[in-house]
């Protein structure tokens, strides 16, 4: 016996192989219970209960930067990880009020809703355009960490070998393992396959979340101001731990300018949080796989509560990590704080069953993990190659005239394409500070979808031009302010002189102060879509637009 | 419009404009409206007042209530029974107000093929 580490690594190891092989079996079992059609591979039959698409919500939006991410924020940083959370909460309630006109009017994506009284090559062009723009930035985010952390989670550290692979061919190892799994879920299983991987994931993470959850509150005797105030005591911060202001609006003492950007940034965060939801594509795909508009609702409210109660179990977590494995430990193994809950899974099960014990709730916490990371990158995948056979090949290039059995075939070939492209990216990607992606499909999502989202199925006078317009100017002003504000390039750690950003450090060219374009670019994606509408030489179709109203309040004429 | 050899449903389509024009619809969707419209200001209000709070009244938020729990703490958690609340409350609301007056018109819309 080598020691617990070694054990629980070849643990962790065994669970990993039973998730891939419990993941295939799904994958199987989905392709021999689908037929070929369109509706089959896209919407997997449009047969899921309100339940088990809620579960497949929280599971596509719980991912592993949920998961391991905002116990390390809180961990590290302590509140201002639990506004992170509430934004993505809060969020749901937009799309609440939104998904069910949304699933009424159309088919198989958001493009098919925007594009209803619209001319539809240009919309469903730029659809695909920022569908995939948003779909790509979230899987390589996910990717790229997928790589880091499962070498973090088996153990793997520099100058330390895993099966003969060194720490970073074992990370080049697992993004294109996690990349070629997360194909062969989408081409295979197609939405139902997907859908099943995505429910058990959420399984597995509320029953392992739970779990530790429970742990750590026994360790307080359930006493929450005990576990706070030990939380407090252990992060070096004290009472300021427990308040916002550590990681973000951070105050900087005589420099109000940077310290406005800062709080600025915050409220940015928090707009893109909340708005990017309901436009995210992954998750507005879900809604066609329930058999109408009243289950897409039951399945938001199944979402609100299982991602509700979720992230109120982060908190336990995150501050359980603060007080029980302590700042230096935490950031001995990551600086980023993503090794958080394993680690505090390592400490609970020591506790709970000694040196065994630790090892085997280690395992199955970097289980958990790992099942979160393939689940949300098969849901990535599956909603970008959607979109890319349906809108652009079969609506775009086939002139809304593909036979169904090519459609089908093309994005079966779109999801190989997306994923090598996500592979080769990731890899390229595999040492950069890529973290900022999500954050950044959210504010896309929010810049580019929402606002025609809104106004297709609220303003008659909406028009193809404000479409185009609108997510044309809110992608575009959001990749743009990010590609020069500090997260790519100019932002340096203080104490040590190393690069935050994408650029290593002496590369500065930003000059939008704030993190998170948001702010700007969410009331420009909907000035853009005004101005496009205001200055359209064809008027909106009225009749069309009544048509629009009726079906997607009524859903008479669904699919 | 959905169209193409995917598009499988050879029904007659309903007469949208008179549809459009029921009293039951014009019911339907000033109900909706007045339900959602308000709302969705609401919580997104109250959302933005937690977020603005949180840049700049700090010494409010960092107010001990009972414990080491804060005014901050209880905010938080607040906006999570908000949610909540809200999410019940549309739900019943949608079942009771909305979803009968959507089926009387999707009748009609069948009766009328």
């Amino acid at each position: 016996m080598t020691g617990t580490f070694t054990t629980g690594r070849a643990l962790t190891f065994g669970l990993f192989l039973v998730l891939v092989a419990g993941t295939l079996a799904i994958t199987i079992w989905a392709r021999r219970n689908s037929g070929d059609g369109a509706e089959d591979f896209y919407t997997g039959g449009r047969a899921f209960s309100g339940l088990q698409n809620g579960l497949a919500l929280a599971g596509d939006y719980m991912s592993a930067a949920s998961f391991l991410g905002i116990a390390g924020i809180i961990a590290l940083s302590g509140y201002d990880g639990f506004l992170y959370s509430i934004g993505f909460l809060v969020a749901w309630l937009v799309a609440l009020v939104l998904v069910e006109l949304m699933r009424n009017v159309g088919r198989f994506t958001m493009a098919d809703v925007l594009s209803y009284r619209m001319r539809a090559r240009p919309v469903r062009t730029a659809a695909a355009v920022s569908t995939l723009t948003v779909s790509v930035f979230y899987l390589l985010a996910q990717m790229v960490g997928a790589g880091a952390l499962v070498s973090l989670l088996l153990g793997v550290r520099p100058g330390e070998t895993f099966g003969g692979m060194s720490a970073g061919q074992a990370k080049v190892a697992t993004i294109v393992v996690v990349g070629v799994l997360m194909v062969v879920y989408v081409t295979f299983g197609g939405m139902k396959g997907t859908t099943w991987v995505q429910i058990t994931k959420a399984v597995l993470l509320m029953a392992g979340t739970a779990l530790m959850t429970v742990l750590v509150l026994a360790h307080f005797g359930f006493d929450l101001s005990r576990l706070l105030g030990s939380a407090a005591k252990a992060s070096g911060h004290g009472a300021a731990f427990l308040e916002p202001g550590l990681k973000y609006g951070t105050e900087v003492p005589g420099h109000p300018g940077a310290t406005l950007a800062h709080k600025l940034d915050l409220i940015s965060l928090g707009l893109a949080l909340v708005l990017g939801t309901a436009g995210l594509p992954h998750i507005l795909t879900r809604f066609y796989t329930v058999p109408n508009a009243r289950t897409a609702r039951s399945s938001v409210n199944w979402a609100i509560g299982l991602v509700g109660v979720f992230y109120l179990m982060t908190l336990a977590l995150g501050f359980g990590a603060a007080g029980l494995v302590g700042h230096a430990a935490i950031t001995a193994q990551d600086p980023a704080g993503n090794t958080a809950a394993p680690q505090l899974a390592h400490v609970l099960g020591r506790e709970v069953a000694g040196r065994y014990g630790a090892g085997i709730l280690l395992a199955v916490i970097a289980a958990v993990a790992f099942a979160t990371i393939l689940a949300v990158v098969a849901g990535l995948v599956m909603a970008s190659a959607t979109s890319l056979a349906h809108d652009y090949f079969g609506q775009v290039l086939m002139l809304g005239r593909p036979r169904e059995s090519q459609e089908v075939g093309v994005a079966r070939f779109a999801a190989g394409l997306i994923g090598t492209l996500a592979i080769v990216l990731a890899i390229f990607a595999q040492n950069l500070n890529v973290a900022f992606l999500v954050a950044l499909a959210f504010a896309i999502a929010a810049s580019a979808n929402l606002p025609s989202i809104v106004f297709s199925l609220f303003w008659r006078r909406f028009t193809t031009a404000g479409v185009v317009a609108g997510m044309y100017g809110g992608l575009g002003s959001s990749l743009l302010l990010v590609f020069f504000s500090p997260v790519v390039s100019g932002k340096v750690n203080p104490v040590t002189g190393a690069s935050e950003s994408l650029f290593s450090a002496g590369v500065d060219f930003h000059w939008f102060p704030m993190e998170n374009p948001g702010l700007v670019s969410i009331p420009v994606g909907f000035a853009c879509a005004v101005l496009g509408t205001l200055l359209s030489r064809r008027p909106a179709d009225p009749a069309r637009h009544a048509e629009v109203e009726v079906r997607s309040l009524t859903g008479i004429g669904a699919h | 419009m959905v169209s193409g050899t995917i598009h499988r449903h050879a029904a007659p389509e309903p007469d949208y404009a008179e549809l459009a024009d029921d009293p039951r619809f014009v019911l339907l969707r000033s109900r909706f409206r007045r339900f959602v419209f308000p709302a969705t200001a609401a919580f997104l209000g109250w959302y933005l007042a937690y977020v603005v709070l949180s840049a700049y009244a700090r010494d409010l938020l960092g107010t001990r209530v009972v414990g080491a729990v804060n005014v901050a703490l209880l905010f938080g958690v607040l906006q999570f029974a908000s949610t909540f609340l809200v999410a019940v409350r549309y739900a019943r609301f949608a079942r009771r107000s909305l979803d009968p007056l959507a089926a009387e018109l999707a009748d009609t819309a069948d009766g009328g093929r």
